[in-house]
């Protein structure tokens, strides 16, 4: 069972309608002791920065997310990407959840901000797990204004939007896409299933 | 490589989906849920609901449309028509809508747009916005048409976007239904005062249409419903199309 953490900033039910469709059991829950049980992890989110960090504290969720990820894979997408990071530079200097180093901060481009809609995946890593039966320029859905600075270890496929943007980041079992997955049609649906699979 | 956006839009009324010529003559087509899924299947980047009856009828089965299309389709979701109040926007949003398009409401109260992208985000606040030539000037027209605001349509986008609209929806009313091609005349002048997306609509009628309006305005998605609804093109041609025309686009797959 992947759980779906629900702290009150997130879009759920995207991402529970696509793990409903490709048939992999979920919970959306708010309680350690599911997080404790799962197989899995999801952290979705949308909004601020700040705003997600501080709902996410209040459910007292953090330690147990950090303690969990030492054996079981989580996925964070859109915003709760960014959270995996150290910390973040929108609106105010604010700590993240520090499991990838890296900082998130706005996106340096002379492009239109937000970057919004379907940009080209560039692999830099073909082989991680979650891009198996994924091709170089593949497309994913991106709404994002703020993006991941982080150490190209760190990343498995990323987009280019004037600067190259870490698009998906994975740092042992830990995973971010910084698209939805979740509306990224075939190829969204395809890393989701490739996330299940890591389930042992 | 950003790509450009292809966008079939569906005209809902009373749970069914309709296309009008400028709006008068409406027919029926189909069924909504089915129509999306078959438009994801064909490629479309984002698919619109727009309940366009809603503002004189009430709010139909609009929600529950969109709470079953969400189920199977996994692109985002535009939904316009009857967009009032925060409720609505939220219960909308709920649904499993990932933006929605505000129109009259926010001519009648431009404060709303603010609420909304404050609430919820720029990123789901799309501001539609109807304009038809009047004495040489573009005017904002709301009600299907029926309503001519007065308001200049270049100085309302921008004070739309400066309040939080993410994206603007622009509908020519003079190029509407007459499968003469965008209006690039209206384009460009909104395209040059703004920052945010602009999706075109409104007057394509061909396959060529699709790859001169990103050729020659910065267009950044175009909508399409008659055209697509009546089979004359699927979202694939036009991709395919555009794709020879060294347009980016995400070809399906």
């Amino acid at each position: 069972m992947i759980a779906i953490i629900d702290y009150g900033a997130g879009n759920l039910f995207s991402v529970k309608n696509a793990l409903e469709y490709i048939q992999l059991p979920y919970l959306i829950t708010n309680q350690a002791e599911d997080l404790q049980q799962a197989d899995a992890l999801i952290l979705p989110g949308v909004g601020a920065f700040p705003y997600a960090m501080k709902m996410l504290n209040q459910t007292g969720l953090v330690d147990v997310i950090l303690e969990q990820v030492k054996n079981k894979p989580l996925l964070g997408i859109c915003l709760g990407m960014q959270m995996l990071f150290e910390e973040s530079h929108e609106f105010e200097c604010c700590r993240g959840l520090g499991l990838i180093s890296g900082t998130v901060d706005g996106i340096q481009t002379s492009y239109k901000i937000p970057h919004m809609g379907w940009n080209q995946l560039h692999l830099s890593q073909p082989e991680n797990p979650l891009l198996h039966g994924i091709s170089e320029q593949d497309c994913v859905y991106f709404v994002h204004s703020y993006m991941a600075y982080t150490d190209n270890n760190n990343v498995a496929a990323c987009c280019d939007y004037g600067i190259t943007i870490p698009a998906l980041v994975n740092r042992g079992n830990v995973y971010g896409a910084q698209f939805h997955p979740e509306k990224s049609g075939e190829v969204g649906l395809q890393i989701l299933r490739n996330f299940g699979g890591l389930i042992k | 490589m950003l790509t450009k956006r292809i966008i079939p839009c569906l005209d809902v009324k009373n749970g069914k989906v309709v296309k009008g010529i400028n709006f008068v003559g409406i027919k029926e087509v189909g069924d909504p849920v089915e129509c999306a899924a078959m438009y994801q299947e064909q490629g479309a980047d984002e698919i619109v609901f727009l309940d366009i009856t809603a503002t004189h009828e009430g709010r139909g089965t609009i929600l529950d449309i969109v709470e079953k299309t969400a189920k199977k389709v996994f692109v985002p979701l535009t939904v316009g028509g009857g967009i009032n109040t925060i409720e609505d926007v939220k219960n909308t949003l709920r649904a499993g809508a990932d933006k929605v398009s505000i129109n009259s409401a926010a001519v009648k109260n431009p404060d709303f747009i603010k609420q909304a992208a404050d609430q919820f985000g720029t990123q789901c606040v799309v501001v539609a916005i109807d304009v038809k030539r009047v004495d040489g000037h573009f005017h904002v027209v709301v009600h299907g048409g029926r309503i001519d605001t007065g308001l200049n349509a270049i100085e309302w986008a921008k004070q739309a976007v400066a309040l939080g609209a993410g994206e603007i929806l622009l509908t020519s009313m003079d190029t509407d239904g007459t499968k003469n091609g965008f209006d690039h005349e209206l384009l460009n002048a909104v395209c040059q005062q703004v920052q945010v997306p602009v999706i075109a609509s409104g007057g394509c009628g061909t396959l060529e249409h699709f790859s001169q309006v990103f050729e020659q305005t910065p267009a950044d998605a175009a909508l399409a419903a008659s055209l697509f609804h009546y089979r004359e093109l699927t979202v694939g041609q036009v991709k395919q199309h555009l794709n020879q025309h060294q347009i980016s686009v995400r070809l399906s797959r």
